[in-house]
């Protein structure tokens, strides 16, 4: 037996789930899951789709601010998102159909914490933080800390996710998110890869990689952001990263994929990932979602 | 504990009292009694539940009622006035766009909602579209060439 309240304000919510509810907002993982039978329906629910500015999209300090309430709809279709930030628009147009994107938000994303989200790898990329609104009050933390292994986080069970924080993007960088896939819409990533490269005068001055459905989290490989710094984004170099990020892999085997194929895969989309941030950053357009754009390549 | 809930489907106001665990679907066909709407999959995959709730396509069968208190729901019932189909209906049927039916109805959903998007969408776009919607008789190409039809404006 399921118990419902709706919060109007995120201070409402937050005493909700001190006294034992969880959050739903889209539903797109939380019911679909219960449907699926993964997991049962929490038997005490507070809605938060409907607090007011939570799906609001500012800048902060340069950078950007999604609420938790953002939807991928919302993501894909951003200007400043898709020009500054265009792995993240990327990862939010392969997610699920149009259906899945106009309800599913980030936060909700983010809080399910899959190894194979495809919006994980570049906010990883992009250096994101989350702002978690417990009942003491609000506290920061990197995305890198808030995963801990598949399905969890480090969030207590009375703090709400109430936005994403990017930083600010250097001038020069290009970015993108691919994932490997066997068909374009409705589709879970079985390999995917994000990178995020800034290029001064056909030298790398940053470049950071992150893979996912690769390892328990999705997690960056500084192996592969090591073999591209400080070098010339030409293919040799671009192949070394690649290999670097594949090596790094942990993949499991799953009704989508074996661990093998997967290993073998990663380098390859990896590459593609690299290749079309380098692009992006040089100022070609790649369309969104890049897995689309460069398959085959 | 069952929870009262409002909603305006098809623009005719209902009361409703759902558990909070009933899908929006459940409502829609058992509550309101509208069975236009269909349960394929359960789970979010086939789309043959899909309803517009405030201009957004969900899928009903993995929406809490609930949730949707207070909204204005869009079903298949919704669309044609009478007998007196709309273009996107007329053209489902004379491009064969339909034969078992089934999807239909959240299929043509999901087309309203491309199309409200996206008013001159390219073929590729159609097929991205309507991704979350499944068909298992007609091969897609009838429903795509509907959906290009209205959008060019060729029919109505």
């Amino acid at each position: 037996m399921t118990t419902y309240v709706e919060a109007a304000t995120v201070a409402d919510a937050v005493a909700a789930m001190a006294d034992g509810a969880r959050p739903i907002a889209g539903g797109t993982d939380l019911v679909v899951g219960a449907r699926q039978g993964k997991a049962s329906l929490p038997g005490s629910l507070v809605g938060i789709h409907r607090i007011a500015g939570l799906d609001a999209i500012g800048d902060h300090d340069g950078g950007l601010r999604l609420g938790a309430l953002v939807t991928h709809q919302a993501i894909l279709t951003h200007p400043a998102i898709r020009s500054r930030y265009t792995g993240l628009a990327d990862g939010s147009a392969n997610v699920g159909s149009h259906a899945t994107r106009v309800n599913g938000t980030i936060g909700g994303n983010v809080m399910n914490a899959s190894p194979a989200m495809d919006t994980g790898a570049p906010l990883l990329c992009f250096e994101a933080s989350a702002t978690l609104r417990g009942p003491a009050g609000s506290r920061q933390v990197a995305l890198a800390e808030l995963w801990t292994g598949p399905g969890q986080t480090s969030a207590a069970l009375d703090e709400l996710l109430t936005a994403i924080t990017l930083p600010r993007v250097s001038p020069g960088t290009g970015s993108a998110y691919v994932r490997l896939q066997y068909r374009r819409q409705m589709e879970i990533a079985v390999v995917g890869a994000a990178a995020v490269v800034t290029i001064d005068d056909d030298t790398v001055t940053d470049a950071r990689i992150a893979i996912a459905s690769l390892s328990p989290v999705i997690m960056r490989v500084a192996g592969a952001e090591e073999a591209l710094t400080g070098r010339s984004a030409d293919p040799h170099t671009v192949t070394a990263a690649a290999e670097a990020a594949a090596a790094a892999a942990a993949p499991i085997s799953d009704v989508r994929a074996s661990a093998e194929y997967r290993r073998a895969m990663a380098a390859v989309i990896t590459r593609r990932a690299i290749n079309t941030a380098i692009a992006r950053a040089g100022g070609t357009d790649v369309p969104i979602p890049a897995s689309d754009a460069t398959f085959g390549s | 504990m069952r929870y009262p809930i409002s909603l305006t489907v098809n623009e005719t106001a209902y009361s409703l009292e759902v558990a909070a665990d009933q899908s929006l679907l459940q409502a829609i066909r058992d509550d309101v009694g509208l069975t236009g709407s269909k349960e394929g999959c359960d789970d979010s995959e086939c789309g043959a539940c899909m309803m517009l709730i405030d201009g957004r396509p969900v899928n009903s069968c993995s929406y809490l009622a609930v949730q949707a208190d207070g909204s204005q729901i869009t079903t298949v019932e919704g669309l044609a006035d009478g007998l007196d189909l709309t273009p996107l209906q007329a053209a489902f049927l004379t491009e064969g766009g339909v034969q078992c039916g089934f999807c239909t109805p959240g299929m043509l959903i999901s087309a309203i909602a491309l199309l409200e998007a996206n008013p001159d969408p390219t073929e590729d776009e159609i097929r991205i579209g309507l991704s979350g919607n499944l068909c298992r008789c007609t091969g897609y190409d009838g429903i795509v060439r509907a959906v290009q039809e209205v959008a060019r404006g060729l029919v109505g």
